[in-house]
């Protein structure tokens, strides 16, 4: 769902690039704060590794792929101000370098998928686990629909974001996507489960937001 | 434990570099969720291209011809790429800590 220039308006594209500017300042902050040495190189291979994922596009329809986003996975591996910064680096290299996702659009790249797909679901995440029976299996089941929620959310916020730009009504383009996105976030709920499970069962110590059942 | 970490590491990193240069070349070739919306809406014709220096366009090599084999050198080329920028961005972060 990286959305290219010329989809959203300017006064969209200016306002949330300062709101993603703004959640990059606090998200550095508290890495400052919270980063431990062995989280380094973890924060390096989930990120090459959620870059490598994302250029796997599964097919989820005639005619259509999707692709992991990867920023549950992150938040659950490295906590969610990380994951802010995880999936902003992928974002502003595949820009850059690979031409995926518009310049203009990058804030609402970020604020889609790092935000709204990485720290506002890490909330959901968060509030639902303090309700839920602690053990592993509720713990990956979470994960899954997580990650489900986490991408339908980011298509929500990108369709929104289409609207108020006037590109297109709001009703039928949330629509559109919210049925495409339905069925990419299947993909999404079972990539993070699993790489979250396999990640669990050798070095829990590197899973962020497992706090060991208790 | 610093050797258990190393291992762990690597193999994490060399599972991203076989996912970019193996599997990336047979992924679906079809548009995204975005971009079939954007077709079906009709306003695909929107997009504008603003950054016309991406020395890797659409995950492709300039240059080889072979599109699977272009691919996959973009895939190696984009990991290690985020992989160091991931290093750096994080090691300077985590220094501030001391």
């Amino acid at each position: 769902m990286h959305i290219p220039d010329g989809f959203l308006s300017l006064p969209t594209s200016v306002t949330l690039i300062g709101v993603s500017g703004a959640s990059l300042w606090f998200s550095i902050w508290k890495a400052t704060r919270e980063l431990v040495e062995k989280q380094v190189p973890l924060l390096a291979v989930t990120a090459a590794f959620i870059f490598a994922a994302q250029m796997l596009n599964f097919p989820v329809a005639i005619g259509t792929s999707g692709h992991f986003l990867g920023a549950m996975l992150a938040v659950i591996l490295l906590g969610p101000y990380a994951s802010f910064i995880v999936i902003t680096i992928v974002l502003v290299l595949q820009a850059l370098i690979f031409k995926d996702g518009g310049l203009l659009a990058m804030g609402a790249n970020i604020f889609n998928m790092a935000f709204i797909g990485g720290i506002v679901s890490s909330w959901i995440f968060m509030g639902l686990k303090k309700i839920l029976p602690k053990n592993k299996g509720v713990f990956i089941a979470l994960v899954g629909v997580v990650s489900w929620l986490s991408v339908v959310l980011a298509s929500f916020a990108c369709s929104t974001e289409l609207a108020i730009s006037g590109t297109f009504q709001f009703v039928p383009v949330t629509w559109s996507m919210f049925t495409v996105h339905a069925i990419i976030g299947l993909g999404e709920a079972i990539i993070t489960a699993a790489v979250v499970s396999l990640v669990l069962s050798v070095r829990p110590d590197l899973v962020a937001l497992w706090d060991g059942g208790k | 434990m610093k050797n258990k970490n190393f291992w762990f590491f690597t193999a994490g990193l060399i599972l991203a570099i076989v996912l970019a240069v193996f599997i990336s070349p047979f992924a679906s070739p079809h548009p995204d969720g975005l971009e079939r919306v954007a077709e079906d809406k009709g306003f695909i014709d929107m997009a504008q291209e603003t950054w016309e220096s991406a020395p890797l366009p659409d995950y492709t090599v300039p240059g080889i011809e072979n599109e699977g084999v272009s691919t996959a050198t973009a895939g190696a080329i984009g990991t290690l790429s985020v992989f160091g920028v991931g290093l750096l961005v994080a090691f300077v972060l985590k220094k501030r800590n001391d």
